[in-house]
């Protein structure tokens, strides 16, 4: 027992240490801190005025041009004289808008000398084309009221699920985001550190070392060392990218308290209207309802569940999949030959990540009850599920299986890797694998 | 007094057999040699004694208790393969492999310090694995198994891959290991390197031991009765001078002296040889020619696999 607490503390610090370690400890939270903070930024940064021209020749389009705090639009007649601007910097880009051969306009054109438009001044002007002309049609033609224009405009039925028992709304979309996030990280997570086992093992064959090693200790305390020293690295390395995230994005929030709060949903509402109708300002509600529900659905995430069952099922999962890292390893000279092996490993996990597109859309029916329960997907499809709530009886179920999954692969992944770490120079196959574990002692 | 003892033991790999009821006895303070060619079974019995592999039949003894766990810490292996984490430092890697054997952080921090102090080597503590010569790996490799004081030392192979001036370190230093009370295992399939160390030895071919003993015994049992004689001053063919049933094996001359091999007929001895010559050479010296362990060795196996050809007629 001293002698594995030994080994699964060099296994540990010899990785702690590695600047390996250390730039993927402070990259990681710069990466995920900067998905989340980057495009406040990019919001920000592109303060650049445009002014776009509008050329109509069919005079839908005149003077109808929403203006936002970044594009401006200006309207000219003669398409030579805009263009000539065009060329001296008075204007960003030039729109055309011919007159069309049939009824109504469907394409238009946006000349620009030097700078080609960005994506979203593209997109903002397609939309503003699409609504005036669908406003244009409706209002003019048909004698609808610019007031049930919008209101036509802006309908979204969103529907609403609400447990009749508890009294709990269903959040899909939030628990959906979370399940497959979590389903990721643990596949993720498995792969990672579970190939750092294969490759500390390989390592150590490679070296010849481990014939030393096993002169003093049992093979199975050294692979037992090895698999635990790298999950305690594994989990140093998740808890110190929640801390770094959590602390980069609250400080940077702290700073920076207007990038993060100045563009909230204003926008979203017609500026150029005067008097709200009943309908708009209740519109105005159920929008402002919506972010509140996206901050409810996140509350009402059990996290204490959540990340206790990460934590078991990735504990678990890396367990049962880092004992056959460790077997594999074993059985090879170098890391090239560790290809034919890798097949048992690959498949399961990849196919718990394709299944959890079907589990997420049917978190209780039998495909997700069934690969929720087999230890060999259970980490990552439980995972998947455990956002809609499941049914402890399976979770107690499934986590018994998963414990059990794991001893039986450790127990057998033992047997290969005691024979393999002692066999140099032979390429090995599953059929010679097959041999090793029906030797005795 | 054995210190340790094999008795019948047999290991069996699926269909091949790599040791079929070998015994072998270990006296205390003493250097055994483990003999054999290349894949004879020489490892498979040295992982045996060091716990790495069980064996599927026989008994082994530690001090005349049965083998077992505890023992570890009083046996040091220096295997064939050697080899030390690259990346990590030399010093701190000594020192896990000293705490692995049971010794404790303080006691082998001091003793350490004390090898890298004898062998000059103080100034690679802190230095790479990977950044050492291989010679001088061997070196840390060699402290790092006889640091914890072990009574059994087992080196595989020991001398391939040293230069010569760390091969004669390194047979001191065993010695000097044996006078302080340690016995010693020696496996080799380089005969010669081992000879003149080895108070007893065992052969093994083929999964079997051929043979044991002590080193002079064997030989002694295994000689031909031949002598050389250096000489001078006979001009004629020696042949002339010798008595019946004497005959000349081998003839040379080097530097002025002639050198006769001659084997002696089994009525007859030595000493009769020596007054039919005196009278005619003078002699520069005379001596028994006993057969190297390799001769033996050769012998013995092509022995046995007569035996075995003629039994799968």
């Amino acid at each position: 027992m001293k002698k594995i607490l030994l080994i699964i503390k060099r296994e540990y610090l010899s990785r702690v240490k590695k600047k390996s370690f250390i730039i993927m400890t402070i990259l990681g939270p710069v990466l995920m801190a900067s998905i989340w903070i980057i495009p406040f930024f990019i919001a920000t940064m592109s303060d650049e005025k445009k002014v776009v021209a509008v050329v109509d020749e069919t005079g839908i389009f005149h003077d109808k041009f929403q203006a936002t705090d970044k594009i401006f639009f200006v309207y000219q007649l003669d398409l030579d004289k805009a263009k000539e601007d065009l060329k001296t910097d008075k204007f960003t880009a030039v729109l055309y808008i011919q007159k069309p051969t049939y009824s109504i306009p469907t394409d238009a054109l946006l000349f620009y000398s030097d700078k080609s438009p960005g994506i979203v001044t593209q997109s903002y002007i397609s939309n503003e084309m699409q609504t005036i002309l669908k406003n244009n049609l409706l209002v003019n033609a048909h004698n609808i009221s610019k007031e049930d224009f919008d209101l036509i405009n802006r309908t979204n039925i969103k529907l609403n699920t609400e447990d009749i028992r508890t009294g709990e709304k269903s959040y899909t979309e939030i628990k959906t985001g979370l399940g497959i996030f979590s389903g990721i990280l643990i596949y993720f997570f498995i792969f990672l550190f579970g190939s750092q086992v294969m490759r500390g093992v390989i390592e150590e064959k490679t070296s010849r070392i481990v014939e030393v090693i096993i002169s003093s200790v049992k093979p199975f305390q050294l692979m037992m060392g090895k698999i635990v020293g790298v999950a305690m690295v594994g989990l140093t390395q998740f808890a110190l990218w929640i801390i770094l995230t959590m602390s980069i994005v609250t400080t940077l929030q702290a700073s920076f308290p207007n990038i993060f709060n100045g563009h909230k949903t204003e926008q979203t509402y017609t500026a150029g209207q005067k008097i709200p109708t009943a309908d708009q300002i209740q519109l105005e509600k159920l929008q402002k309802e919506e972010i509140t529900q996206v901050i409810q659905g996140l509350f009402s995430v059990n996290y204490v569940a959540m990340i206790g069952a990460f934590l078991f099922y990735f504990l678990g999962g890396y367990l049962l999949y880092a004992s056959l890292f460790a077997a594999i390893g074993s059985a090879v000279d170098n890391e090239a030959d560790t290809q034919q092996f890798m097949m048992p490993i690959t498949i399961p996990l990849l196919f718990s990540i394709i299944m959890s597109q079907f589990v997420i859309n049917n978190p209780d029916g039998p495909v997700a009850f069934w690969l929720s329960i087999i230890p060999l997907t259970s980490p990552i499809i439980m995972m998947v599920r455990i956002p809609f709530g499941v049914p402890i009886i399976q979770v107690v179920l499934s986590m018994s299986l998963l414990v059990i999954g794991f001893i039986a692969s450790t127990w057998l992944a033992g047997k290969i890797y005691r024979t393999g770490i002692l066999m140099y120079g032979k390429k090995v196959s599953y059929a010679e694998v097959w041999k090793w574990l029906r030797y005795k002692g | 007094m054995y210190l340790f003892s094999a008795q019948n033991v047999t290991k069996k790999y699926a269909a091949h057999t790599a040791l079929n009821n070998v015994s072998i006895d270990v006296p205390e303070q003493s250097i055994f040699g483990l003999l054999g060619p290349n894949g004879a079974g020489k490892t498979s019995l040295i992982r045996i004694i060091n716990q790495i592999t069980a064996p599927d039949e026989g008994a082994l003894f530690f001090n005349g208790e049965k083998l077992s766990l505890k023992h570890v810490s009083k046996i040091g292996y220096l295997p064939e393969e050697r080899g030390l984490y690259k990346k990590m430092k030399v010093g701190e890697q000594a020192l896990y492999l000293a705490q692995l054997k049971g010794t404790s952080k303080q006691d082998a921090l001091k003793k350490l310090k004390n090898w890298f102090e004898k062998f000059d080597i103080i100034s690679w503590w802190d230095r790479k694995v990977e950044e050492l010569s291989k010679g001088m790996q061997q070196k840390v490799q060699f402290i790092i198994t006889i640091l914890h004081e072990p009574t059994l030392l087992i080196f595989d192979e020991p001398f391939s891959g040293f230069d010569p001036i760390n091969v004669n370190l390194l047979k001191e230093e065993i010695l000097n290991l044996r006078d302080k009370g340690a016995t010693i295992i020696f496996s080799t399939h380089n005969m010669s390197s081992v000879e003149e160390l080895c108070d007893n030895i065992a052969l093994i071919n083929k999964s079997n031991k051929i043979l044991d003993g002590k080193v002079h015994e064997i030989k002694n049992t295994y000689k031909a009765n031949i002598f050389e004689v250096g000489y001078t001053g006979l001009d004629d063919d020696i042949n002339k001078i010798l008595p019946n049933g004497f005959d000349i094996i081998n003839q040379t001359t080097t530097n002025g002296i002639k050198h006769a091999e001659i084997k002696i007929p089994i009525d007859s001895n030595s000493n009769y040889l020596l007054n039919s010559l005196l009278p005619h050479i003078s002699i520069v010296y005379f001596s028994e020619i006993l057969p190297t362990m390799n001769d033996i060795f050769i012998q013995k196996v092509n022995e046995q696999n007569t035996i075995i050809n003629t039994q799968n007629i």
